[in-house]
């Protein structure tokens, strides 16, 4: 006796979230199965293998055909095929788009094409996260990439629009979309120690602050976002960061910086004198940053940079946080009182991100 | 001309991409009706396409209204090429005909493409202007509406029920025209669509104009089906019940006022046991059917008496049952002579309601069935479909003396039904046969007092068991005691129907879901030797379905089965037979007997040592089942309840083969306690089978109950959740091991698995009750064995059910107490038949009969009986299921105490389950049910009858996810635009939903498949009761309790 069909099909379609997140985690049918009578299922409910093995079937049927519409949520929401309350489609969106930390931090940055895609491979092997999970979590990446790409208008309200998400996941997929778009790179081994958390705090205060969306002035007025694009950097700021160079090329200016940073920090840090020391090396590395963000090639090693010039002196002198910040808050505050520089506004759009992303990278 | 149909073509979302090159679509629409067809310009490029047309006007007979689908195509515009057909809509436009329904249709519809499956969806506005006709010669009957429910519509009153209204239409099946050749497999697939779609229209039509005639207003009941005759053609027929119904403006009028209770005429109700007719059974219809009838009825034959011929032979004369001359019994009753004269002018007294206006039903006698198996050939004339008619024809009239036998003048819960493979079609008829208060079936002229009177006397909730035939005579063996309820009438030990439980009835306890499940290998073979073979296999098939049925019910400890359907699916080279029926303990009738089992071979210690044991599980299993289902019958000493029936004390036996039994055992067995067993032989393999797959039945799980009636007894409190779904599972046997008992596991296996997990599916509604749980068998291939299982389940309030329970009981305490007082008021009237009884005309039959009868030690009666009058035995009992036990009297009701006991159990556990997590989902939401009613909800506006067939083909069987996924997504499709037709309409739900027909035909070497399906359900507006009681003060408990469930069950 084989079971030639076994179906099951109610008026609401009936989710199980268990037999959800094993679909999603790319488990075939017989994993599935074998990953439930682990968990105790089958005494709990006094049901035998083989009800088991038909309902993860009958699941995994239902997901399967239920996928082609979480390709476009909003399709889901107006299908007539399955009947599922509001709160279960949320709930199949969020989920279908959620995706892992270890996957995200091996392709975040990287171009979402076919060739990334055949290393797929070597990411399951190394993630232990398994291929299908992956293909998921990278068409994911790649579809919500292609649709908002192009598109006028906050990132993450797009994304939200036209997938669907919670504000959270909508954010996370704003920081992918833009990484991707600007291939920053984030897997040197000096980068490992950063997750993905720290990545998308950066993305999220560089959208806000060095994208051509960030110079429409009021949110509320949507007219004035009109040529709003979160998803590239301004490429007129970029270029003008050139101007910054001064900072460090004037000796005198540089010289006159590190003396009011001194000045007002003197007595309030732990690790005064390496910061006097060290002074004109950071100081050096920041605005050199800056200046090179012309080339598109050293936008994309951004993070690279801030770690190695910034991050990791700060660290072999064993910065404390705190010191940190003061003397970020000092370092931009002071240039304020430089009175032959004349890119306040620039320094300030260039320097408020760059303090709170470097905050947020510096950690062990 | 009297109407005007308007269309207007809206828009289309979520279109097919048709031109690759562009990724778009240059929809335009077509919209047709009858020979007209409309355009919509051609809106370029676009997957939403805002076509916003004209009103499309179509002026045309109310006739073509009726029949004629509106038929709606999506095309893509092709410059070079022929424009691709994206997918089709048809819409019923009866709902718009009728002046309390729908007034509009609008909204958005699945396209559908009988390859493809829904492609997009498309905005549709449809209305009709009828113009008045008072042609009194007119061919159309407008205005009649048709109900699925077997009851009478929660917002109407039923004025007159006028009984059976029947017709059927044939044609040739498109799929087998000699054009199906060469034309496309969506080409044929659509002609057949539509041809069902008109056809079903005519139908309807044609049913609506008899209703006219009887002077009524609608069809209640109304069952449509199709049987694919294949070569010979497709049939399309429809039964119902014909009523007058009243608009209710209030539910609370549904009572009739004049209720005034008079004491004189109180004999009455109790006057009426004796039927001279008791024995006449089965007509001789089998010896008029034509060559090519193999009619398992002949074996009912022998029973037919003198007074049965004139019936049979004249079959449209409406003279029927009856006639003055035989009910000219001085002790007959008034009321039966109304009722009857009612009933007589009908041709057949069958309703197919299933639940009754209370006061509508006065006693059940028990099921008939008839089956018949015909050889199908072509039918030539479409236009004079007589061969068909006659073969239903005589059907109903064996049904109809069927009843008669049971003294009983009418029929209810009735339908029809056929099995067909090849050229082989069983015919089957079943309903319960019972007698009708007269009041609900004439005009006002017999609106006296006297059936208010009689409402009034009839002891309320038992007054159904009480048997309507004559006790000294009675058709069949059975074992009658005073009524457990009221002790003045006669009930018999067990009770089968095919009817819901009445609503009125007392039970104990709850009841649950009983199959008998059976399946015999049967020779390959071509027309008439098949049909022969198939005769005689199907009298030996209800015997044992029979068996197994009363088995289960005894192992349930319960003693009446409700909603009984018996199915018989016939393929290539088997028959498989399966019964679905609520099991339930009515407190009326005497308490159910234990099991005992009895082997052959006493000198064999081990032996005797596993019948102990199986004996011991059995008893085991009796008791649990009565802690699960809660039985816990009234202790009643024997003084209350009165001097047992002066009969010999009898005992049924299973009979089972003829090797011999021992003596010594039986009689060992026989001193058992003072409990009377049903004694179940196992002195074979066989019989030792039956035992085994009685234990392999497993309980569902806790939290679960299951029945396949509309209401669950003794649960009366639903949440507001519910979940109704269709489940289908195919299973190929392996050829190989083909034995009746491997197939009979097979079966068995696939049935409880299939119960398992729907069980297991639905853990999260618990507690919950998977209700009318219907179950469909089909052989589509040789070895292929497919379950169709559509229910649905209906969350709980656990702590309620308890609380109403014991009111319940108590009210019926009080009861019953008043009515001993009365005992002795009514005068006993045991009359004799005066008709000459020659009820078993042949010789073996009548041995037999009467040896079951007489009290012959079984083990004796087991040596001399052959094989072959089982079936004889069985027929004789005219599928009455009246086997029968022996049983200790248990009285006096006092379950209060047990009930107070588990009440405060579970106190909040599941007041959190009260409030459903989907209650507040938005606008669009469809809910679909088998059941008449909505949990929590009133329903406000009935707005037509949805009936929908569809086809769905694929080459690609493969890519579409095999058998399960191409099923599947059909299944679903088929969900969606039935949820899209209602939401059109302007409803919210879909009531007394069924899935008549899913015939699946694959073919997975060609990488194709096909499937067939019919659905049909009433369309209806329901308000949730929580939104009606907007600011009312009660306490929270009062609110989460439906009203209308509580209302029905208690009453």
């Amino acid at each position: 006796m084989t079971s030639e069909l076994d179906i099951f099909v109610g008026n609401t379609t009936l989710i199980d979230e268990d037999v959800y997140r094993l679909w999603l985690d790319g488990y075939s049918v017989s994993d599935a199965v074998a990953l439930r009578v682990r968990s105790g299922i089958l005494e709990q409910t006094g049901a035998t293998a083989a009800v088991l093995q038909s309902d993860t079937m009958d699941h995994y049927r239902t997901f399967h055909m239920l996928e082609r519409l979480l390709h476009a949520p909003p399709k889901l929401l107006h299908q007539l095929i399955f009947q599922i309350p509001p709160s279960r489609q949320a709930l199949l969106i969020e989920r279908y788009y959620a995706f892992d930390e270890a996957f995200v931090r091996e392709v975040l940055g990287k171009k979402l094409s076919k060739g990334t895609k055949k290393d797929l491979d070597d990411i399951s092997t190394k993630t232990g996260i398994t291929l299908k999970s992956c293909r998921r979590q990278f068409d994911n990446f790649k579809r919500v990439f292609k649709v908002v790409e192009e598109m006028r208008g906050s990132l993450v309200d797009n994304i939200q629009q036209h997938f669907l998400l919670s504000d959270r996941l909508s954010r996370d997929y704003a920081a992918i979309v833009f990484f991707a778009n600007n291939r920053f790179e984030t897997g040197k081994k000096k980068l490992q120690y950063l997750s993905f958390g720290d990545f998308a705090f950066c993305a999220e205060l560089m959208i806000q602050n060095w994208t051509l969306g960030a110079v429409g002035e009021a949110p509320t007025d949507p007219d004035s976002q009109v040529d709003d694009m979160d998803v590239d950097l301004d490429k007129e700021f970029l270029q003008d960061l050139k101007e910054l160079k001064v900072l460090v090329a004037d000796k005198d200016l540089l010289d006159l910086h590190k003396s009011l940073v001194c000045t007002t920090l003197r007595g309030k840090l732990s690790i005064f004198s390496e910061m006097e020391a060290n002074f004109k090396n950071l100081s050096r590395g920041l605005v050199n940053v800056a200046a090179k963000l012309t080339h598109s090639k050293d936008v994309r090693d951004l993070f690279v940079d801030l770690v190695e010039k910034f991050v990791e002196p700060c660290r072999s002198d064993h910065w404390p946080l705190n010191d940190v910040r003061l003397f970020l808050n000092q370092y931009s505050a002071s240039v304020h009182s430089l009175d032959g520089f004349r890119h306040q506004a620039l320094w300030d759009r260039y320097m408020g991100t760059l303090r709170g992303c470097l905050l947020r990278l510096y950690h062990d | 001309m009297p109407g005007k149909l308007k269309v207007k073509i809206v828009a289309g979302r979520h279109l097919p991409v048709m031109d690759r090159a562009s990724d778009l679509t240059d929809a335009f629409v077509e919209v047709k009706f009858g020979n007209t067809t409309f355009k919509t310009d051609v809106y370029l490029k676009s997957l939403n396409p805002q076509w916003n047309s004209e009103w499309f006007k179509f002026e045309v007979d109310d006739e073509d209204l009726q029949d004629e689908p509106l038929q709606i195509t999506v095309l893509d515009h092709d410059t070079y090429s022929a424009n691709d057909a994206i997918g089709k809509v048809y819409i019923d436009i009866d709902p718009l005909l009728y002046s309390e329904a729908a007034t509009v249709i609008s909204g958005w519809f699945p396209i559908y493409d009988t390859i493809h499956g829904i492609r997009g969806e498309i905005n549709v506005i449809v209305k009709v202007d009828l113009f008045n006709d008072l042609n009194r010669f007119r061919q159309s009957s407008c205005g009649v509406k048709f109900f699925c429910t077997t009851s009478i519509p929660k917002c109407y009153r039923a004025v007159i029920i006028h009984g059976f209204v029947e017709e059927l239409v044939v044609n040739e099946d498109p799929e087998y025209q000699w054009i199906d050749r060469i034309r496309t497999p969506r080409a044929s697939n659509e002609a057949r669509q539509r041809l069902i779609s008109l056809m079903s229209g005519e139908l309807q039509r044609k049913i609506g104009l008899k209703v006219l005639e009887m002077r009524g207003n609608a069809v209640v009941g109304y069952l449509q089906c199709f049987d694919l005759e294949g070569e010979s053609g497709l049939v399309v027929r429809a039964i119902g019940t014909a009523c007058t119904l009243d608009k209710l403006s209030s539910p609370a009028a549904f009572l009739p006022a004049c209720n005034s209770p008079s004491k004189e005429m109180k004999e009455i109700p109790f006057n009426e046991d004796p039927n001279p007719n008791t024995h006449s059974s089965g007509p001789s219809t089998p010896l008029k059917n034509q060559t090519y009838s193999f009619s398992p009825s002949k074996s009912y034959s022998r029973q037919s008496s003198s007074s049965d011929t004139d019936l049979s032979l004249t079959p449209k004369t409406g003279m029927g049952s009856g006639s003055a001359g035989k009910e000219g019994g001085p002790f007959k009753a008034l009321l039966r002579q109304q009722t009857q004269s009612a009933l007589e002018q009908r041709e057949f007294p069958f309703f197919t309601l299933t639940v009754f206006p209370p006061g509508f039903l006065v006693h059940v006698g028990g099921v008939v069935s008839a089956r018949s198996v015909k050889l199908l050939d072509r039918i030539h004339n479409p236009d004079e479909p007589e061969t068909r008619d006659a073969w239903w024809a005589e059907i109903r009239q064996e049904i109809k003396s069927h009843a008669k036998a049971l003294g009983c003048h009418a029929v209810v819960g009735y339908s029809e039904s056929t099995s067909i493979c090849e050229e082989v079609c069983i015919l089957s008829a079943s309903g319960t046969a019972a007698v009708l208060n007269p009041r609900f079936l004439q005009d006002g002229t017999v609106e006296g007092c006297l059936e208010q009177r009689l409402e009034e006397n009839l002891p309320v909730g038992c007054g159904f068991c009480h048997i309507p035939y004559d006790e000294l005579n009675m058709p069949f063996p059975a074992h009658l005691t005073y009524c457990y309820n009221c002790r003045k009438q006669k009930v018999p030990d067990v009770l089968f129907t095919t009817i819901d439980l009445p609503t009125d009835a007392m039970v104990i306890g709850k009841g649950c879901l009983i199959q008998a499940r059976l399946c015999r290998l049967k020779k390959k073979a071509q027309a008439e030797a098949n049909a022969t073979a198939i005769s005689n296999l199907l009298p030996f098939m209800e015997y044992e379905v029979h068996t197994q049925l009363m088995n289960k019910l005894k192992l349930k400890g319960m003693n009446a089965l409700f909603g009984l359907r018996i199915q018989i699916t016939v393929g290539e080279n088997m028959l498989m037979g399966l019964a679905s029926a609520t099991g339930v303990y009515l407190a009326a009738l005497p308490a159910p007997g234990g099991i005992q089992i009895a082997g052959k071979t006493p000198n064999d210690g081990s032996y005797e040592q596993h019948i102990s044991h199986m004996q011991k599980k059995i008893n085991d299993t009796i008791a649990k089942n009565r802690e699960l289902y809660e039985i816990n019958p009234p202790e009643i000493s024997e003084e209350v309840i009165g001097s047992p029936i002066p009969e010999p004390r009898q005992r049924s036996r299973l009979l089972r083969s003829q090797s011999e039994s021992s003596d010594e055992v039986t009689e060992l067995d026989l001193s058992h306690g003072k409990k009377d067993a049903f004694v179940l032989e196992i002195d074979d393999t066989d019989a030792l089978e039956d035992v085994h797959s009685l234990l392999t039945d497993v309980p569902p799980p806790p939290g679960f109950y299951s029945c396949n009636t509309e209401i669950m007894p003794g649960i009366n409190n639903w949440t507001s959740e519910i979940q109704m779904f269709t489940s289908v599972r195919v299973i190929r046997l392996s050829s190989l091991n083909l034995t009746n008992q491997a197939l009979n596991k097979n079966f068995n296996d696939l049935c409880e698995n299939l119960l398992k997990s729907l069980y297991f599916k639905l853990r999260s509604m618990i507690p919950c009750c998977l209700c009318h749980v219907n179950f469909t068998v089909s052989l589509p291939e040789d070895e292929l064995i497919q379950v169709t299982v559509t229910a649905v389940a209906i969350t709980f309030d656990k702590n309620q059910a308890l609380q109403t329970t014991k009111a319940h009981i108590e009210k019926s305490l009080q009861r019953a107490s008043a009515d001993t007082e009365e005992l002795l008021q009514f005068p006993l009237e045991l009359c004799s038949d005066s008709l000459p009884s020659h009820p078993f005309p042949p010789a073996k039959e009548h041995l037999e009969s009467a040896s079951s009868n007489s009290g012959i030690p079984a083990a004796q009666r087991a040596t001399s009986v052959d094989y072959s009058s089982f079936a004889d035995r069985c027929s004789s009992w005219i599928e009455l299921i009246k086997l029968k036990a022996q049983t200790i009297r248990r009285g006096s009701i006092k379950t209060t105490v047990t009930v107070e006991k588990a009440n405060p159990m579970g106190e909040g556990n599941f007041r959190n389950r009260s409030a459903p997590p989907c209650a507040s989902s938005t606008v669009g939401v469809v809910k679909m049910t088998p059941l008449s009613f909505i949990p929590g909800a009133k329903i406000t506006k009935y707005l037509g009858i949805i009936n929908m067939f569809f086809i769905r083909e694929t080459t690609s069987l493969r890519e579409e996810g095999g058998v399960s996924g191409f099923l599947h997504a059909f299944i679903a499709e088929v969900f969606a635009m039935v949820r899209a037709h209602v939401a059109a309409l302007g409803g919210n739900a879909v009531v007394s939903y069924i899935m008549k027909q899913c015939v699946f035909m694959e073919n997975p070497n060609k990488n194709q498949a096909q499937c067939l399906i019919n659905v049909s359900g009433d369309a209806v507006v329901f308000v949730r009761e929580s939104d009606l009681e907007v600011a009312s003060v009660q306490q929270p408990t009062a609110n989460c309790q439906p009203l209308c469930a509580g209302g029905e069950v208690t009453t």
